[in-house]
C-alpha cells in the first residue's frame, strides 16, 4: 500500500513567512514521519495556534527571526497515536438489566482526572475512542477523546464536530462475552444474539418511519425514546458502530448485520481476521486489531493471529490498532506496530495503522492522524525508530500543547511507573473488553 | 515469511526424523519391545544422541564473557562440545552447519505456570490451583504438567528452553513447582527438577473465601504454625510421614526453598522475617515494591524473580516499575525475570519480551539477557546444566535474525539437548 502525497513541501517557505508573525514554534532537524508522504530526514514542523502550519525539509526552509526554534536533531517526530479502542478513565456503560442499551453514554461515566489518561499520553496516544465493555450486545455510546492535559472535567477532553456536538460511536459485541447461560433477557446462543440485535434495528427503522410520517406535525411524533434515538443515529450513518468480534463466523455475522441495516462499522479485535481477510476487505469494513502475546485465554481467541495485520494489509482492508487498555498497556501502544511488522506487515502500513487509519475509523482524519498543514498539531517526539523496543516517547503534544515530557519527573513516573504513580488508585482500569463480562455489572 | 538463516525445509525434515526416533525410544523403554525392534531402536537412538551440529553465529552470547563475533558452537551428544571464534574452533566435516545472526543460550523462564494452566483457560485445563484448602505444599507439579500443552510449544518457538513452572500464586501455599525443558512428549522426558520450590503467596492473593486466611496477619500465623510443626517433627524419633510433613521437612532441612510471591512492601518484609526466623531458604517472587526496599532485600541475601516487566500495575502492584529489575540488579541483588501468572489474556507472557522491556528501561542488554539465562539458572540451582554456552552444558540454544530484544526480530530456531525442536520463524 503506497500513500505518497508529495505536494506538501512546496508550500513550506510560504507558510513559514506568514506563520512567523505570532509565536509560531518550529520543531527542527528531527526525522519526520508525516504518514502522508515520505519521511523527511531533517525536517521542520511548524506549529501555530494549535495547528500545523508547515511540514518540510529543514535545509530548504528559511525561518523568520521571531519563530521559536526547538532543535530536535537525532529525534523522530510522527503524528500522535490514535487508539481506536480503549478503556482509560474507567468508564462503565450498560448495567445488568438488559443486553442492548444504546441509551447509556460513556460521557456520563468517565473520570477525566484518571491517571490512566496520563499514562496514555506517556505512550504517545493523543486521540482515543473510549468504550464500554463487551458483556452486552450493545453496551452503550462511546466517546472520542483528545488527551489534553490537566482535564478537570469530561468537557475538557471532548472532541466536537462542526455542529458543535461531542463525538463518539456506539459499542456492539457478538461472540461469547454477551452470552449468559442463565438466559433471562440476555442471549444464550449466537443466533439469539443476532436476532435480538436485528429486532432492535427494525424497531429503530419503525421509529424513524413514525418521525418521517409526522413531518412537521409535532403532535404525531412518537414519544422520545433515548435508545431509539441513538440507534437512529446509527441507521443514519451519524454514529459509527464499533463492533467487538473475534471468531471468523462472528466477524461474518457482524458484516451481515451491517449489510442488512446499512450502518457504518469498524470491526474491533477481529482475532481471526486472517481467516476472512478477503471478506473484510470486500465489505470495505475497517478493522482494528490488537496484538496479544499468546493465543488463548478464552475459547474464541485460540486462533488469534499475529498475522492479522499483514493478512488484512494484503487483502486491501483498512487496518488500525487498539490497546483495549488495560488488556494491553497504553504506554507501549507502539509495540503493537512492532509486533505486527514482526509478523510480516509493512512498516508503512503499521505506522499508518497507528495513526491515520485510526483517525479514519473515528471520522477524524480531516483533523488528526497525519502531519499535514491545517491539521491539529498532535504529534509525538521519539528517541528513535518507532518500531524499536529501545525507543521512548520523549514528548507528546496535543493541539500544539505539550502534554507529556519524559524529562519532567512527574511525567516520567507515568511512563515507567514507580512509587506514587497510582496515587489515584486508578493504575489499572478493570474494565476491558477483550474478555468482557466486566463491562459494567453483569 | 522467508527464513534467511536456516534452511527451514531441511530442518523440518530433520525435526520429523528426530520425533520419529524419539518415539521409537519411548516405546522401547516403556514396553520392552521385542529384541529385533530393540536393536533397531538402539541403532537409531544412538544416531540421534550423536547428532552433531555446528552453529555459526555472527554474534554469540555465551553469557560467560563478552559476546563473541563470528562464534562457533559445536554440539555433540546433546551437550556443548566447544565454543569459540571461527579462528579457534574447527568444524569437523561431518557436522551439520546452521547459520544464525545471533545465538544465545536457550532462554530460561524463571517463573511461569504453563503446562499446568493451559491456553484454553477452561476449568479442565487450569490445574495450577486447587481451591480445596489454603495450605497444600504436598501438591506436586509433575502430577499436572502437560508437556504437549500449546503454550509450552508457543514459548519454545521464541527460544525458551527451560521453564520453572508449577502451582500459581493464588493461595497461601498452592503447591510445588518443577523445572522442565520445553521439549519432550511427556512429563518424564521434560522434567529436570521434579520438586523445585513450594509456591507460597503473601498479600491479598493469598486470602481465601469462606475459610482462613482472611488477613495478612492470619496468613503469617498459619505459615509459622506449619513451619513450627515441621521443625518439631524433625526432632521426633517417630516422624510423621503424611505428604505434607514429608515435603515440609525438606523445607526445614533447607533442601528446597519457598518461592514467596510478595508484591507489597509489607509482604516482602514478612517473607524475609519468616525466612530468618526458621532459617529456611526462600526466593522472593514478584516484588513490585522491591525498588523501595533495596537495602533490606540486599541484606537478606535472597534472590528476586522480578514480576513480568509489562505486568499490569494496580492493587498490590500499585508501585510497579519498569525499572525494578534494573534497580535491584544495580544494587548487586541476584535477579531473574519471569513471564508470571496470567489469569486471562494473554494466557502467558513471553519472558523474552519481558526482558526486552527491561533492557529498554535501565537494564543493560547483557544483564537483561542474563536475567533469562545464566542468572535465572543460578537462582533455580541449575546453572551446572543450563544458562550459558559452556562446554559440557546441555546444548540448549536459541537463534535470532537480529537483536533478540527488538520487536521486529524473529526467533529462527530453538535447540534443546542438541535436538532442533523449533524451526518456526516467530
Amino acid at each position: 500500500m503506497k500513500r505518497i502525497f508529495p505536494a506538501i513541501i512546496v508550500f513550506v517557505s510560504l507558510a513559514v513567512t506568514s506563520a512567523a508573525q505570532d509565536n509560531a514554534i518550529a520543531y527542527l532537524n528531527a526525522r519526520i514521519i508525516p504518514i502522508v508522504g515520505q519521511p523527511i530526514e531533517q525536517g521542520v514542523l511548524l506549529v501555530q495556534g494549535g495547528k500545523i502550519t508547515a511540514v518540510g525539509d529543514a535545509r530548504t526552509v528559511r525561518l523568520s527571526s521571531d519563530v521559536t526554534i526547538v532543535d530536535l536533531a537525532g529525534k523522530t517526530i510522527m503524528p500522535g497515536l490514535v487508539d481506536t479502542h480503549s478503556h482509560i478513565g474507567g468508564p462503565a456503560g450498560a448495567d445488568s438489566t438488559g443486553p442492548i442499551q444504546p441509551d447509556v453514554r460513556i460521557l456520563d461515566s468517565l473520570n477525566a482526572r484518571s491517571s490512566s489518561i496520563q499514562r496514555a499520553q506517556a505512550g504517545g496516544i493523543t486521540t482515543a475512542n473510549v468504550m464500554p465493555g463487551s458483556g452486552h450486545l450493545d453496551s452503550g455510546q462511546t466517546l472520542y477523546l483528545k488527551l489534553r492535559d490537566d482535564a478537570v472535567k469530561i468537557d475538557d477532553i471532548l472532541i466536537f464536530d462542526k455542529d458543535g456536538k461531542y463525538m463518539g460511536g456506539i459499542k456492539f459485541a457478538n461472540g461469547t462475552n454477551s452470552l449468559r447461560s442463565a438466559g433471562g433477557s440476555f442471549p444464550g446462543t449466537r443466533a439469539k444474539s443476532a436476532a435480538l440485535v436485528r429486532e432492535q434495528f427494525i424497531k429503530a427503522q419503525e421509529y424513524r418511519d413514525k418521525i418521517q410520517k409526522a413531518g412537521s406535525d409535532k403532535s404525531k411524533l412518537p414519544a422520545r425514546d433515548l435508545a431509539m434515538e441513538a440507534l437512529l443515529e446509527v441507521l443514519d450513518g451519524k454514529r459509527m458502530v464499533h463492533f467487538h468480534t473475534h471468531r471468523h463466523d462472528d466477524i461474518m455475522t457482524a458484516l451481515r448485520l451491517q449489510k442488512e441495516f446499512g450502518f457504518r462499522i469498524v470491526l474491533q479485535h477481529v482475532s481471526e481476521a486472517w481467516k476472512v481477510a478477503d471478506e473484510i476487505a470486500k465489505a470495505k469494513a475497517p478493522a482494528s486489531i490488537i496484538m496479544i502475546d499468546a493465543p488463548g485465554g478464552k475459547l474464541e481467541t485460540v486462533d488469534v493471529g499475529y498475522q492479522n495485520g499483514v493478512a488484512l494489509e494484503k487483502a486491501g482492508a483498512l487496518v488500525g490498532f487498539h490497546t483495549d487498555d488495560s488488556i494491553t498497556d497504553s504506554r507501549w501502544f507502539l509495540r503493537s506496530a512492532g509486533l505486527a511488522v514482526r509478523a510480516g506487515m509493512s512498516p508503512d502500513a503499521a505506522l499508518y495503522g497507528m495513526t491515520l487509519a485510526g483517525a479514519k475509523m473515528l471520522d477524524l482524519d480531516a483533523r488528526v492522524g497525519s502531519l499535514e498543514v491545517g491539521k491539529d498539531a498532535d504529534f509525538i517526539v521519539l528517541s528513535g525508530d518507532p518500531l524499536s523496543v529501545y525507543t521512548h516517547v520523549l514528548q507528546t503534544y496535543v493541539e500544539g500543547k505539550k502534554v507529556f515530557d519524559r524529562s519532567d519527573p512527574k511525567d516520567y513516573i507515568y511512563a515507567v511507573g514507580g512509587k506514587g504513580a497510582t496515587d489515584d488508585g486508578d493504575m489499572s482500569s478493570h474494565i476491558h473488553c477483550f474478555d468482557g463480562d466486566l463491562g459494567g455489572g453483569n | 515469511m522467508q527464513n534467511r538463516f536456516l534452511n527451514a525445509k531441511t530442518l523440518r525434515r530433520e525435526n520429523a526424523k528426530i520425533y520419529f526416533l524419539a518415539a521409537s525410544r519411548r516405546s522401547f523403554l516403556k514396553y520392552f519391545a521385542p529384541l529385533p525392534l530393540c536393536v533397531f531402536a538402539l541403532i537409531f537412538f544412538s544416531s540421534v544422541v550423536s547428532a552433531q551440529i555446528a552453529i555459526k553465529g555472527e554474534t554469540v552470547w555465551t553469557m560467560t564473557g563478552e559476546p563473541m563475533t563470528n562464534g562457533i558452537v559445536l554440539i555433540k551428544n546433546g551437550k556443548i562440545e566447544a565454543v569459540g571464534t571461527a579462528a579457534s574452533v574447527n568444524i569437523p566435516s561431518d557436522y551439520r552447519v546452521i547459520n544464525a545472526k545471533v545465538v544465545t543460550p536457550g532462554l530460561i523462564d524463571a517463573h511461569t505456570v504453563i503446562g499446568l494452566n493451559g491456553y484454553l483457560n477452561q476449568p479442565h485445563d487450569q490445574m495450577a490451583l486447587d481451591n480445596g484448602a489454603s495450605f497444600q505444599p504436598e501438591l506436586r507439579a509433575t502430577d499436572a504438567y502437560n508437556a504437549e500443552e500449546k503454550l509450552v510449544e508457543w514459548v519454545r518457538q521464541y527460544g525458551v528452553t527451560t521453564i520453572h513452572t508449577g502451582h500459581q500464586p493464588s493461595a497461601l501455599a498452592s503447591g510445588q513447582t518443577m523445572i522442565a525443558k520445553t521439549a519432550g512428549k511427556n512429563v518424564d522426558e521434560a522434567t529436570i527438577v521434579p520438586t523445585a520450590m513450594i509456591a507460597v503467596t503473601l498479600g491479598n492473593a493469598a486470602n481465601a473465601t469462606g475459610r482462613s486466611p482472611g488477613t495478612r496477619a492470619k496468613q503469617v500465623a498459619m505459615l509459622r504454625a506449619e513451619l513450627i510443626k515441621a521443625q518439631e517433627n524433625e526432632t521426633k524419633t517417630e516422624k510423621a510421614k503424611d505428604l505434607k510433613s514429608l515435603i515440609m521437612a525438606r523445607v526445614i532441612k533447607r533442601e528446597i526453598p519457598l518461592l514467596v510471591t510478595a508484591e507489597a512492601a509489607q509482604d516482602i518484609m514478612t517473607a524475609i522475617r519468616i525466612a530468618k526466623e526458621f532459617n529456611i531458604r526462600i526466593v522472593l517472587d514478584g516484588a513490585s515494591d522491591g525498588h523501595t526496599l533495596i537495602n533490606e532485600i540486599k541484606a537478606s541475601g535472597f534472590p528476586v524473580i522480578v514480576h513480568a516487566t509489562m505486568a499490569r500495575p494496580g492493587g498490590e502492584r500499585a508501585n510497579l516499575s519498569l525499572e525494578n529489575a534494573s534497580k535491584l540488579r544495580a544494587a548487586g541483588i541476584p535477579v531473574a525475570l519471569q513471564s508470571g501468572y496470567e489469569g486471562y489474556v494473554p494466557k502467558t507472557r513471553i519472558v523474552l519480551f519481558e526482558a526486552a522491556m527491561a533492557a529498554a528501561n535501565g537494564l543493560s542488554k547483557r544483564d537483561a539477557l542474563a536475567a533469562i539465562t545464566i542468572d535465572a539458572a543460578k537462582i533455580l540451582g541449575i546453572d551446572n546444566r543450563v544458562g550459558s554456552l559452556t562446554v559440557g552444558k546441555d546444548a540448549d540454544i536459541a537463534m535470532y535474525d537480529g537483536d533478540p530484544f527488538e520487536f521486529t526480530t524473529h526467533c529462527t530456531g530453538t535447540i534443546i539437548d542438541g535436538k532442533i525442536v523449533s524451526t518456526v520463524v516467530r
